[in-house]
């Protein structure tokens, strides 16, 4: 067994989830200053809105075009009830996971009696409805000018979420809150069901699944998770407009979720991670990002379609197969040794392969 | 009863250019299965490329259309060639990614080298005609009488040549156009470069009565995928009706309801027909 497999090894046990964790919890007082926590934490609450994605998208194998839609939903949710109808931000925040469940609900009734392109191009449809209500309908949404003065997470006079710091930890417990809850999904039955659905259709139906109420789960989940996000996003930035709907916010999280690995535990994060960096560091770019995005995005599903995470787990899959082949052959080796004559010519055989 | 007769041209006028892009869009939907969420980025192209010839080269008006069709047919073939082709046999939801890929590549290059401000196309057609007491611009006749032959040369060359029925054979049976010994590559690089050249001069008409910008593709393209699902995905009559049935609901619905909205009602066109039909009107298959 070699270094490489040991540290292959290393990144598949609990410990290294410690590990994630307490790095995290460093992050701030390592980070070089404010604007890198601020970073952070908003990469986070992006991340949480990808591990929404990646449940419709990676594990059922719905590409759902809306999710920047609902993500916007959560936002104006929590803004509209608080800084309109003077609701405090915890119950706001309730309330926004709730509509976006339920206007999930109605959305995936519809739009799940669709299949595949059917599907994604009626949740685009879907996206582009919902800007252009937050766009026009200005006694509700405020139209084009946005929401000002969104309160901040409220710390019940113990913390003080205004303070990126504290905002830090908050983004980071909801995030690792929705990883666990995502891990748990993607063990259960639930999670199988909703990865055989992804592999077939009819597969799934002929085992006796009920499709239209597993994606509609699926989906539910999904959007709770994007409009949570989205809450958490309007009490961060404490501003939001109708371009949070807009459908490059949902493109953006394909290519997140991409890179990382569909369908993957750790690759969303992975990748919001990546690219959010990868985006800060290359700041001129900030309009013209997708320059380099989009070509990758292609290069991706061209080359890699299991993004990092799903590749490793891949390479590692064969290292393990390839390691476990020459075991057995070396056992082979040797019991024919033992029984017939030892010959210099098997011996030298199982040396080779060990 | 003036107004209606400027709303029924209005629709015509939205109904043609929409029909021309979504069948574009059938078409490779037809051949190769893909909706090509990037044909929205390749009318935008279309315009621009007219738009730089006619202004900063002073070309004519159909010289520089021409010059649209044949570059943003080659764009096409390019991302036929590059994207589609090599992702023939991934899952499905892998194109789809793709095909955004290449829309927003598409969309920051040109934004980057021509800015996102919003510019007037301009045309040589500015008169205002006055038919029977009704007046009518120039341009919208042109745009009207231009896509409909177009639509007209399109059927002509699927049914009466044969390199146009070798489309319309693979569209029908992949693998009996196979066992006949039909070229894939060569039907799809073709499929590619006409849905290209059409986006290209739908964008060239429409642009002198429209604004010229980075994103003014999204819309349309969106409103093109709502009349491909409404015509029934491939079918190329179904496009025509479906750009017609949109432009009409819009211009109505944009004079007798709310010019607001008028946007939505494509959608909200869409939303109802799919919960009452998931598989779309005129189709005819499952799924």
């Amino acid at each position: 067994m070699n270094a490489l497999t040991k540290i292959s090894n290393f990144f598949m046990t609990p410990a290294m989830k410690i590990v994630m964790i307490v790095a995290a919890l460093l992050f701030p007082f390592v980070a070089g200053n404010e604007y890198q926590i601020y970073v952070m934490a908003l990469a986070f609450v992006w991340a949480i809105a990808v591990y929404g994605m990646n449940i419709i998208t990676g594990l059922c194998g719905q590409l759902n075009l809306a999710h920047g839609g609902f993500f916007a939903i959560g936002a104006y949710t929590l803004a509209i009830l608080t800084v309109d109808n003077g609701w405090a931000f915890w119950p706001a925040f309730i309330a926004a996971g709730a509509v976006g469940a339920i206007l999930g609900f109605l959305v995936g009734v519809i739009s799940l009696r669709l299949k595949e392109h059917y599907f994604a191009i009626f949740t685009l449809c879907v996206g582009f409805i919902i800007y252009l209500l937050l766009d026009k309908w200005e006694e509700l949404t405020h139209g084009a000018l946005g929401i000002i003065n969104i309160p901040a997470p409220s710390g019940f006079g113990l913390v003080d979420f205004t303070e990126t710091t504290p905002f830090y930890y908050l983004a980071l417990a909801f995030m690792v809150l929705s990883i666990w809850l995502a891990s748990r999904i993607a063990h259960s039955l639930l999670g199988r069901t909703f990865l055989a659905i992804r592999i077939s259709d009819d597969l799934a139906a002929s085992l006796g699944i009920n499709l239209m109420r597993n994606k509609v789960l699926a989906f539910v989940l999904s959007t709770t998770y994007a409009s949570v996000a989205g809450a958490l996003y309007a009490g961060m930035v404490r501003f939001i407009g109708p371009a949070e709907a807009e459908v490059t916010h949902t493109f953006d999280m394909i290519t997140y979720l991409l890179v990382g690995g569909i369908g993957t535990l750790m690759g969303p994060l992975l990748g919001t991670l990546a690219i959010t960096w990868l985006t800060q560091s290359l700041q001129f770019l900030e309009e013209y990002r997708m320059i380099v995005f989009g070509p990758m995005l292609v290069v991706l599903v061209i080359f890699f379609p299991k993004g990092v995470v799903g590749s490793f787990l891949s390479w590692r899959g064969r290292r393990l197969a390839a390691a476990h082949d020459a075991s057995q052959t070396k056992e082979k080796a040797a019991s024919n040794a033992s029984s017939n004559k030892p010959s210099a010519a098997s011996t030298q055989e199982a040396g080779n392969h060990a | 009863m003036e107004l209606f007769f400027q709303q029924v041209l209005n629709g015509l006028t939205l109904g043609s250019i929409y029909g021309l892009v979504a069948l574009g869009l059938t078409l490779v939907y037809g051949i190769l299965h893909v909706p090509n969420f990037a044909h929205g980025a390749l009318y935008m192209v279309g315009a621009y490329v007219s738009y730089i010839t006619m202004v900063d080269f002073g070309v004519n008006y159909w010289v520089a259309m021409l010059l649209a069709a044949v570059a943003v047919a080659a764009l096409a073939v390019l991302c036929e060639r590059l994207v589609f082709n090599p992702l023939r046999d991934a899952p499905p939801i892998h194109d789809k990614i793709a095909a955004i890929g290449i829309m927003l590549f598409l969309e920051a290059l040109v934004q980057m080298q021509w800015g996102a401000e919003f510019r007037r196309m301009p045309t040589p057609y500015t008169e205002i005609l006055d038919i029977a007491g009704m007046t009518i611009p120039a341009q919208r006749v042109l745009i009207i009488a231009g896509a409909f032959s177009l639509m007209a040369v399109l059927h002509l060359f699927l049914k009466k040549t044969m390199t146009g029925s070798t489309i319309v054979a693979m569209a029908q049976n992949r693998e009996g156009a196979f066992l006949v010994g039909i070229d894939a590559n060569r039907v799809a690089m073709m499929t590619f470069a006409i849905s290209g050249a059409l986006a290209a001069v739908g964008a060239t008409l429409f642009a002198p009565i429209n604004l010229v910008y980075p994103a003014m593709g999204h819309l349309l393209i969106m409103k093109a995928f709502v009349i491909i699902i409404l015509g029934g995905m491939g079918s190329i009559p179904g496009a025509i009706v479906g750009g017609l049935i949109i432009g009409f609901a819009e211009a109505f619905g944009g004079f007798y309801i709310s010019t607001d909205y008028k946007d939505i009602i494509a959608f909200a066109l869409l939303v109802v027909i799919l919960s009452i039909k998931p598989t779309g009107l005129f189709s005819k298959g499952v799924h």
